[in-house]
Formats: structure tokens, C-alpha cells, sequence
């Protein structure tokens, strides 16, 4: 990747995280923490990796995104809308009686969105069933999902790890959103599932670990992980909850809380100030 | 001639397999049992063990249906309906994904395994979740014609299946129709809506009733959703009485499906021939029907106590 290319995915990432603080700000409700630790590798799959068709959204040839962390919508949303799939002022409408942006993803509502999601562990069964379907159709394109670190706590997830590594799924690429933080806490004070790439290893997957806010490690990830033939891929991204917004940075108690207005300001301008 | 509804499934879904290339099937280590070894033999290169993980099955099968294809899933109704219930209601329903659950092995009549293999609650729990289709075949040829049916219509069905082997009601000529009951016999005096391996002893049970006078109806409803609310109404206006019957729960089942829409439309007095809100135990299955009240004589008499009810 080179400097222009990084700088410009930079600016993305900086318009999302004020999207997402405006949009859960206009909510007052949704969870700003686990959508902001997510948003480089957000950023790089729609404007980088991901090969989408904006004119035609449901093109089988598409490669897929299922965010199986779906209280991380926000993100995806913004995402979508600074990819042209809607208009940024619709993001307003997040959580909101007659919005297509439901609390958390609605495939049927919005174009763009590739699975429903947001009860924890079933995003990776569907990913992997999309993966198999390009398998028997001798299709190549690629999977993509999100998890969130807490959600490794679900039984369904070892479920589809097995499955994914038994039917050597190496078009399914997941990132694992290691931001050490759940609702209740860190997450190994709730219940530990560490260590995870020994997991991820030892049930038959490609692993990788790397910081998920850097777009260069993203970035040899993702192409690296296209080079194994015979296994999916798990990045582990380190992350922080809450990145780039000081008083939200590791802190668990903006898992699920809306900033007031006043907030909202103080947060916007520190994301100006810090970003470009 | 006898056969198991899940037998005619399996027959069923490898004569479909042949017919549509998009038609995909699961299992969850029990292809032998829920007959999907049949197609798996015909077509391997589109069936998948997905082992003992139902919330995977679920969970992948929606997957499969967000790019195209037709996944028929299978286990035992109990493990589809019940461990699955959330990955069915949220990854397949919600985003109306067209995920086919073909679930056997339902209701008492699973026999010697016992109770904690015998779903009588999955009626109730399916036919609940919005966009869910649900059917529930009387015999081999209507489970052939239903499964035809459910890979032709775009969205989610719930297909209960069951171990036994049940007598043909049918021939190869019936033609099924989604939504519409089938009167198997006329009666004036009271109405028999029955569901499932229950329509046979339903229509045993109206034979007995014949013979001491009676002129009793007979409806076979094997769609519960969505429920023929017309032949039941008007089975209601014109029999004045109605028993259902069903191996399954009176909890949720069809005895809910039929109440909630005699209450909205024609109140008459009503009877149920179900599972008593207890659970089931092992044996073989002509001990439990006797056991828990689903014979043709436990039929006959909710029948007589039905008419003594009418005004």
C-alpha cells in the first residue's frame, strides 16, 4: 500500500468514527466502544479488499461481510453510507421507528448488508455456509465476518470453526476484535477466552495476529490469508475499545452508551484535532 | 401399504435433488436416521455433515440460502425445533431465508429413547416465529407432495416428520395444496381436525362413530401456518362441534391453532386429543399412544363428549 492510498483509507476512518458518534449520539442509544475499534478494518474491507457492486448490491459475484458482532452496526452503517450504498443523512435515522437502520443489522432493509445479525455466535455459521455455497459453485469470491472477542464465549462459534476448518473453507477470512472488553468487564474477568490464536490453531485454522489499527498489517493479512489453499483464516486484531476518543479508549462502560450532545461536540472535535 | 413419513422424505428429496441442482441438505450425524443418506448417495457433492452442532446447521443453512441455494436441513425434531430455536428464529426467519427444516422423529411415537427425544413442543415453537411456514404430513404421499411444495415456495417451512410407519391416505394422485385442509370425510354432527400420524386414527375413530349412528367430519390439516381458517370456520357453522387431535403438546399446537380461530370467528365447543402437558417416557409406540390418550377410542370419546356440549 502506498502513502496516498493510506492517507486517503486515514480520512475514511476519521469520517466513520464522526459518523458513528453522531449517528449513536442522534440514537441515544447503541454501542459506540466495539464500532470504533473496528473501524480501520472496516475501512480497509469496503474501500480497499472487498469486491462490492454498488450498482447492483445483491451481485453473486460479490464478496461478503457478515458483521456477526452486530451490536457493532454503527460502523458497518457508516461504512456502507461513505461507500455510496445510502446517504450519510439517513444515518440519523439509526435505531429510529421507520428506519431501515435497525439497532442491528437488517439484510432485508438496506442495501449493502449481507446477513442479520446481532445474536451473538451466528454470524460465523452463516459466513461459513456463504463460503461452502462458493465452493460447490466453484465461485471465488471471498467471505469476510467480524467477531467480537467476548463472542468466542458462544458454544455456536467452535461449532462453525470446526465446520469452516473441516471443509477446508479457505475463502473465509474472520477478524477477531481483541479489544479485552465486554459488558460486564474485561474479558477475562468474565469469562476467559484466552488464549485465542492458540484456540483458533488447534482447531484447524490459518492464524495471524496483528494490530487492527493499522492499516499496512491489515492489509499483508488479508493478502497473506488468500495465499493458504487448504484452511480459513483468523486475524487476530488487537484493538481498543472506544480508539481515538480518549475518555471512551478501554473503557467498558461505553460498550453500550450514547454520548450527550455536549459530549458528542467534545468528542467530534477531538477526532478533528487528532485526525488529519 | 405403510411408510414412514420420514421414509417418503428421503425419497422425496433425492427424486427433488435430481430435478433442481440448487437443492443443497445438511444433517447433523443422524443422515441414516432422518434419511438424508438417500440423497447423500445420489448427490454427494451437495450434502454435508455438519456433525452434532443443530445451531451450526441452522446457522450455515441460512448462510447457503443468502447466496441461492435450496438447503434442506435434518435431525430429529427435537434438536431442530429445540436446540436450534433461536439460530431458526434470528439467521433463517427474521432475514426470511428459504431454509427448508425437515425435522423426523417428532412426538411421542420416536418410542424407546424416551421423553428427552420426544418433541411435542416443536409445533407450538415454530409456528410462532413470524415468516415460518409449518406442515405436518399424514402419509407418504402427502409428505412427497409436501416437500415438493417446500422447495418450490420462497422462504422458510418447518416439514414434522416421524419415525413410524403411518397407512397411506393418500395415492400418488393427490395433489397437495399449501393452506387447504383436505376433507377426508363428510360429517354433520361433529368435526375431527387432525394433523400428522394422528389422521389416520382420526379417521378410524369417525369409521367407529359411523357405525353407532354418528356423521362425523374429518379434516386433515396439514398446514398448520398458515391454518385453512375458512374449512375450519366452516366446519364450525355446519358441525356445530370440534375435537382436535394431534401427537404433540395441547399446549401451542393445533388445538391452539384451531381455538384462536373458532374464539375470533365462531366460538362452538371444542375438545382436544393431544399430550396432557406431561412428558412422554419410553416404549414402543403403540404403548405410548394408548398411554397418553391418542387412540382411536380416546378420539371417540372427546367426539361423544363434544356433541353432549352442543347446545
Amino acid at each position: 500500500m502506498n502513502i496516498e492510498l493510506i492517507n486517503s483509507l486515514t480520512e475514511k476512518t476519521l469520517n466513520i468514527r464522526k459518523n458513528i458518534i453522531r449517528m449513536i449520539t442522534q440514537a441515544q442509544s447503541g454501542h459506540p466502544g466495539g464500532s470504533l475499534s473496528a473501524v480501520e478494518i472496516l475501512t480497509y474491507l469496503y474501500f480497499k479488499e472487498m469486491n462490492i457492486d454498488l450498482s447492483n448490491s445483491k451481485n453473486p459475484k460479490r464478496d461478503r461481510f457478515v458483521l456477526s458482532k452486530g451490536h457493532a452496526a454503527p460502523v458497518l452503517y457508516a461504512a456502507l453510507a461513505e461507500r455510496g450504498f445510502f446517504s450519510a443523512d439517513e444515518l440519523l435515522t439509526l435505531r429510529k421507528i421507520n428506519s431501515r437502520l435497525q439497532g442491528h443489522p437488517d439484510m432485508k432493509g438496506i442495501p449493502g448488508v449481507d446477513m442479520s445479525t446481532g445474536s451473538l455466535g451466528q454470524g460465523l455459521s452463516a459466513a461459513a455456509g456463504m463460503a461452502l455455497a462458493g465452493k460447490i459453485d466453484g465461485g471465488d469470491y471471498r467471505v469476510f465476518a467480524l467477531l467480537g472477542d467476548g463472542e468466542l464465549e458462544e458454544g455456536q462459534i467452535w461449532e462453525a470453526a470446526m465446520f469452516a476448518a473441516h471443509y477446508k473453507l479457505n475463502n473465509l477470512t474472520i477478524f477477531i476484535d481483541f479489544n479485552g472488553l465486554q459488558i460486564d468487564g474485561s474479558i477475562s474477568e468474565v469469562l476467559s477466552p484466552l488464549p485465542i490464536p492458540e484456540k483458533w490453531r488447534a482447531f484447524g485454522w490459518n492464524v495471524l495476529e496483528i494490530d487492527g489499527h493499522d492499516l499496512k498489517e491489515i492489509h499483508c493479512a488479508v493478502q497473506s490469508a488468500k495465499g493458504v489453499l487448504d484452511k480459513p483464516t483468523a486475524i487476530i486484531a488487537t484493538t481498543i475499545k472506544g480508539k481515538c476518543i480518549r475518555k471512551m479508549e478501554n473503557a467498558a462502560e461505553w460498550h453500550g452508551k450514547a454520548p450527550s450532545i455536549s459530549e458528542c461536540e467534545e468528542f467530534l472535535f477531538e477526532l478533528s484535532r487528532g485526525g488529519l | 401399504m405403510a411408510k414412514a413419513t420420514r421414509e417418503a422424505y428421503g425419497e422425496a428429496l433425492e427424486k427433488m435433488g435430481g430435478l433442481c441442482s440448487n437443492i443443497v441438505v445438511l444433517d447433523a450425524d443422524l443422515s441414516k436416521s432422518t434419511k438424508t443418506c438417500v440423497f447423500a448417495k445420489s448427490y454427494p457433492e451437495r450434502f454435508f455433515n455438519v456433525g452434532i452442532a443443530e445451531q451450526n446447521l441452522a446457522g450455515v443453512a441460512a448462510g447457503l440460502a443468502a447466496t441461492g441455494k435450496i438447503p434442506f436441513i435434518s435431525t430429529f425434531a427435537m434438536f431442530a425445533s429445540g436446540r436450534a430455536y433461536e439460530q431458526i428464529r434470528n439467521s433463517i426467519c427474521y432475514p426470511k431465508l428459504n431454509v427448508k427444516i425437515a425435522a423426523t422423529h417428532a412426538g411421542l411415537t420416536v418410542g424407546e429413547d424416551g421423553a428427552s427425544h420426544q418433541s411435542i413442543e416443536d409445533i407450538s415453537l415454530m409456528r410462532s416465529i413470524p415468516n415460518m411456514t409449518v406442515l405436518v404430513p399424514a402419509d407418504g404421499n402427502e409428505t412427497c407432495q409436501a416437500i415438493q411444495f417446500a422447495a418450490e415456495y420462497d422462504g422458510p417451512v418447518y416439514i414434522r416428520l416421524g419415525r413410524m410407519a403411518v397407512p397411506d391416505l393418500f395415492t400418488e394422485e393427490y395433489r397437495f395444496k399449501h393452506g387447504k385442509a383436505v376433507c377426508l370425510v363428510e360429517g354433520t354432527d361433529a368435526t375431527i381436525a387432525a394433523t400428522g400420524i394422528m389422521v389416520h386414527i382420526a379417521k378410524e375413530a369417525a369409521e367407529k362413530l359411523q357405525t353407532e349412528g354418528f356423521s362425523i367430519r374429518v379434516l386433515n390439516i396439514h398446514t398448520i401456518k398458515p391454518i385453512d381458517k375458512d374449512a375450519i370456520v366452516k366446519a364450525a357453522e355446519q358441525t356445530g362441534a370440534i375435537v382436535t387431535c394431534e401427537e404433540h403438546s395441547i399446549i401451542g399446537g393445533l388445538s391452539s391453532a384451531v381455538a384462536e380461530v373458532l374464539v375470533e370467528n365462531f366460538p362452538v365447543p371444542m375438545e382436544r386429543v393431544g399430550v396432557r402437558d406431561t412428558f412422554g417416557e419410553s416404549g414402543i409406540p403403540k404403548e405410548l399412544l394408548k398411554k397418553y390418550g391418542l387412540t382411536a377410542d380416546d378420539v371417540v370419546l372427546a367426539v361423544k363428549k363434544v356433541i353432549a356440549r352442543k347446545a
